[in-house]
């Protein structure tokens, strides 16, 4: 594209446009339905199907500017000076801004402060922000901010734990004062958390058996279809608003407001529409960019990454490097385990503490060990930050732990399945941590269920009279193999994941609910501030609703700060969080309903004397027997029952520094997958043929949205398995920022994917629900792996698998 | 530069574009047609999918200019688009059979608010995000009118370009696969 400096034009056309869209209350009609336990369909279908629903990156505002931002080249270099002037000077440009023009904080972070909000003199990673432009149109700010002129001096890089932690490597965070920094060996380890329980010398005396490998996995994206995006509005009261897509609006604002300079009310976030997110929007990206520009120019800002940025605007999940060590005895019983897992953290220290805390306390998988030595730690490095992704920590060691699995069954002799049964834990194991599992557990089961599912045909491409579709086969349309060298093989694994913030955070949710009678209808408004990426949390508020309250029409309110905090849609949390909030607000609100009821029409009939048993059904006030006592109408008249309460599960401890014991998670959950593939070994080309998963989910609020999840996970697994890798290479630089380069599975890639789910209560959590969003992304990764292994006879240590570490090319 | 071609039906005019503005940037940002997803701008994704003289593009991958003088179908009129081809196949069935039998033809039936492939997505549970719904309906609306009964494998080689990553295409299998049951009870 040529340089040119024609200014490009912003005028609206002829036809128009609609009014700025921001956010969408949910409504459906009178007609709907779906109490919890009924697969109900979502509230915003209609829209998300018509193209009506407004995501971030479709906020649009009559004066608004588009906002740019200028990002580093160099992943490791000191700044010497920026020359703003040129870019400033093009027609279209509003303002351009740098660490200088900061007013206030300059730094955020979601658990340490580490990260500038443009860089400070030094930039740390490929992709750092500098610079932010806004101009009238997004191709003058491109243009504009193509037009800065900073002049950088590279720095020698820190890239893995070897340069991190050699005498006189470069300290990327000089005067650490963070609660971490006192405890880790190095300042270039950003935390460290060790566990240990039993006595593993004893044990690995005894061992018969032991196999010790190494493990590796790639640096894995979220890569939702939605890119970083929001519009930042500049209010008369010195405000701003902002419509974002995020996961968690008040940790957003909260970061926001010191760097604006502004205090939290007058910082007010509103959720827009969101697509995807897996992690990747736990921290900041534009909102504070956005806001910044929009509070110095007085315009209107919206800033939408492209893709390319987006790989650069959000942090990734953490490669990782394991090393394990099992020993059993001659009869399969696990004597101990000990391992060493270390995660690259990147720049900045993003979730990365939180990670490191997952990665430990489960990196021995869903079994019974008495004997654990473990380590994991997390190393700051020049390479991309990297933070949350579905499965936090849980991810990479469940890939590592479930080879392990496999490893010593072959040596033993026996069959994998088996040798994990005997070896699973269930309700009252002990973790590594200490902390005696008191919900059901029910591994060995979920591996029951995945293994005696019937297998796939054989040969599902040919067809009875010999001829081929390739469009079964691996390499598929590319027509590489007729079948000539595909073998099959099949593999299984089994993974454990926390649910909820764990290691003593204060995790709660708020709801707000509204009940009141509108045109003799008695209608339940929902207000949180859980960010609906995708996973169908919005369908299940208006569930519990109906459940709670015994109403048809519930309104879901726009997300936003205007009331208490959800915390965060990760975790597998919010189900349990934002849902059991709702339900205990939901249960004030009857029981409002029934103190004024009480209080009006007690003397008309006995069914309101006792407490116990008054339940609202359909609009009125019914006895356990099913008698109709009383009348929502007539109890509410013209006013409204308008409640908001908080929700909080039990209590967490923190791990201890060193041996790592304490009941530091909150619930559990677990999923099996068998996976059987067909391996073109001549060429190293893997077609999944299916992916069984089977899941404990404690209670399916919503069947159809749980199996959706399941399927969704395990296909994010699919990924990391055989195709999805940031390549970080000569200077810790992104090679591979694109869709073009970086392959996310088609519908073509992905197979078949029958769910068993399982529901054993867990008596701590609302309805007894399990989260369900994370566990299928785990033990998908090791199922597809295990069963190349059985097809090829290769170790395979590493994911992605590769062609070339099939064909040794 | 000026643009002038037909969206949905309806003829729209675009002052001011500059060259090198796509399709799908016209849509999104001066027509206020925001439905068309811009997820990669790279044509690897298929969000942006609209149908271009009745053939299924990517819209990032069309510059503006190109479109001067046809006729582009988005998801925003999707619904309407599906309803004009079913008239049109029901007139055409009704006159063969009203001058073959002699039937008087039915009253029309009340149209169903969305395409048939739209309601299908949302009942199978074919939307999570959402992101990726428009490019993925008009695909599949298209692959449908194209082969209303189409195997497992039409589906996934005909939706091979529309990317997913919340729902590991499951769920949109089962909503073609709906779509085009539904189709089969309704065809005459």
């Amino acid at each position: 594209m040529t340089m040119d400096t024609d200014r490009i034009t912003t005028s609206t056309s002829t036809s128009g446009r609609a009014p700025a869209r921001t956010a969408t209350e949910l409504r459906q009609g009178a007609t709907a339905k779906g109490t919890i336990g009924e697969s109900t369909p979502r509230p915003d279908g209609t829209l998300k199907a018509t193209g009506e629903f407004a995501y971030s990156s479709d906020l649009w505002h009559e004066d608004m500017l588009w906002g740019f931002t200028l990002r580093s080249p160099h992943a490791h270099a000191e700044i010497r000076s920026i020359d703003i002037g040129e870019a400033l000077a093009m027609p279209g440009v509003h303002t351009v801004m740098t660490y200088a023009d900061l007013p206030a904080e300059t730094h955020y972070g979601l658990e340490i402060r580490d990260q500038p909000v443009l860089a400070a003199g030094r930039v740390r990673y490929h992709g750092e922000a500098v610079a932010i432009v806004a101009a009238d149109h997004p191709e003058t700010a491109r243009r504009a901010a193509a037009r800065i002129k900073v002049e950088y001096a590279e720095l020698p890089l820190v890239t893995d734990e070897a340069t991190a932690t050699a005498p006189g490597a470069p300290v990327l965070h000089p005067g650490r004062a963070d609660r971490h920094a006192g405890g880790v060996p190095h300042p270039n380890i950003v935390h460290r958390q060790p566990i240990r329980r039993g006595d593993v010398a004893a044990a690995e005396a005894r061992a018969e058996v032991v196999v010790r490998r190494d493990y590796e996995v790639g640096m894995q994206d979220q890569a939702f279809l939605g890119p970083e995006s929001g519009l930042a509005v500049p209010a008369e009261d010195g405000g701003v608003d902002l419509y974002i897509a995020t996961q968690w609006l008040h940790v957003d604002r909260d970061q926001l407001a010191p760097v604006l300079g502004l205090p939290a009310d007058k910082v007010r976030l509103t959720l827009s529409g969101v697509g995807g997110a897996f992690g990747a929007r736990e921290d900041l990206s534009m909102q504070a960019h956005a806001c910044l520009l929009a509070l110095r120019t007085g315009r209107p800002v919206k800033i939408a990454y492209n893709r390319y940025e987006s790989f650069f605007g959000h942090v990734h999940r953490h490669p990782a490097k394991l090393a394990y060590e099992h020993g059993a005895t001659r009869d399969g019983k696990l004597l101990y385990v000990r391992c060493r897992i270390v995660l690259d953290g990147g720049a900045y220290a993003s979730s990365s503490p939180a990670v490191v805390g997952n990665a430990a306390s489960l990196s021995i998988g869903p079994y019974a060990v008495d004997n654990v030595d473990i380590e994991a730690l997390a190393l700051y490095s020049n390479n991309p930050p990297c933070g949350a992704m579905r499965g936090f920590g849980a991810v990479q060691a469940c890939f590592a732990y479930e080879a392990q699995m496999d490893a010593v069954a072959a040596e033993l002799g026996l069959d994998p399945v088996e040798f994990r049964q005997r070896n699973a834990m269930s309700q009252g194991t002990v973790m590594p941590t200490g902390q005696r599992v008191d919900s059901p557990a029910p591994v060995a089961e979920l591996l029951r269920r995945v293994k005696e599912r019937p297998l796939p045909p054989e040969r599902p491409w040919a067809d009875a009279g010999g001829s081929v579709d390739v469009r079964g086969l691996p390499g598929g349309l590319s027509n590489t193999s007729h079948g000539e060298g595909v073998v099959r093989g099949v593999g299984y694994a089994v993974g454990i994941k926390n649910v909820g913030f764990s290691e003593g955070f204060d995790d709660y949710s708020t709801a707000r609910v509204r009940l009141e009678v509108l045109g003799g209808e008695p209608v339940a408004l929902v207000h949180t501030a859980m960010a609906e990426v995708g996973q169908g949390g919005v369908t299940v508020h208006a569930q519990i609703a109906r459940t709670e309250l015994g109403v048809t029409q519930v309104v879901i309110h726009p997300a936003d700060t205007r009331v208490g905090s959800a915390g965060s849609t990760s975790a597998s949390r919010q189900t349990y969080m934002t849902g059991g909030a709702i339900k205990h607000t939901c249960e004030a609100v009857r029981e409002e309903v029934f103190r004024r009821g009480r209080e009006r029409f007690g003397h008309r009939h006995p069914g309101w004397a006792g407490d116990a048993g008054l339940l609202l059904e359909g609009g009125k006030v019914v006895t356990g027997a099913g008698e109709v006592i009383g009348d929502l109408a007539e109890i509410l008249g013209g006013d409204a029952i308008d409640i908001e309460r908080e929700f909080r599960h039990r209590p967490t401890e923190p791990f201890h520094p060193e041996t790592g014991q304490g009941f530091g998670h909150v619930q559990y959950s677990f999923c099996a997958h068998r996976a059987v593939v067909d391996v073109d070994t001549e060429l190293g080309l893997v077609k999944v043929v299916e992916l069984a998963a089977a899941q404990d989910v404690g209670k399916a609020l919503n069947p159809l949205a749980v199996v959706g999840q399941i399927q969704g996970g395990t296909t994010q697994g699919l990924g990391l398995a055989v195709m999805e890798e940031i390549q970080v290479s000569g200077g810790a630089l992104v090679r591979n920022p694109s869709f073009t380069d970086y392959l996310i599975p088609t519908i073509l890639d992905t197979p078949s994917i029958p769910v068993d789910v399982l529901e054993l209560a867990d008596d701590h959590a609302p309805y007894g629900l399990r989260g369900v969003g994370e566990a299928p992304t785990l033990s998908s990764t090791p199922a597809v792996v295990a069963a190349i292994r059985a097809a090829t006879g290769l170790r395979l240590g590493r994911v992605p698998v590769r062609p070339e570490h099939l064909t040794g090319t | 530069m000026r643009v002038t071609f037909t969206v949905n039906g309806r003829r729209h005019q675009a002052d001011e574009v500059w060259e090198g503005e796509s399709l799908l940037y016209v849509l999104r940002e001066r027509l206020g047609l925001p439905g068309s997803k811009n997820a990669c701008e790279q044509g690897e994704c298929g969000s942006c999918t609209v149908r271009l003289d009745g053939v299924p593009v990517c819209a990032c991958l069309v510059a503006a200019g190109q479109a001067e003088g046809r006729e582009v179908v988005t998801v925003e009129g999707l619904a309407e688009y599906a309803r004009a081809r079913s008239d049109g196949a029901a007139a055409g069935a009704r006159s063969e059979r009203a001058a073959g039998d002699g039937t008087p033809a039915q009253p029309p039936v009340q149209p169903p608010p969305l395409a048939p492939v739209q309601q299908a997505f949302i009942d199978a549970g074919a939307i999570q995000c959402g992101f990726c719904t428009p490019g993925l309906l008009v695909a599949a609306d298209e692959l449908l009118e194209r082969e209303p009964d189409p195997s497992d494998a039409d589906i996934r080689e005909a939706l091979s370009g529309n990317l997913c990553r919340c729902t590991g295409y499951e769920k949109i299998l089962d909503a073609v696969r709906l779509a085009a049951a539904r189709g089969a009870e309704t065809r005459p």
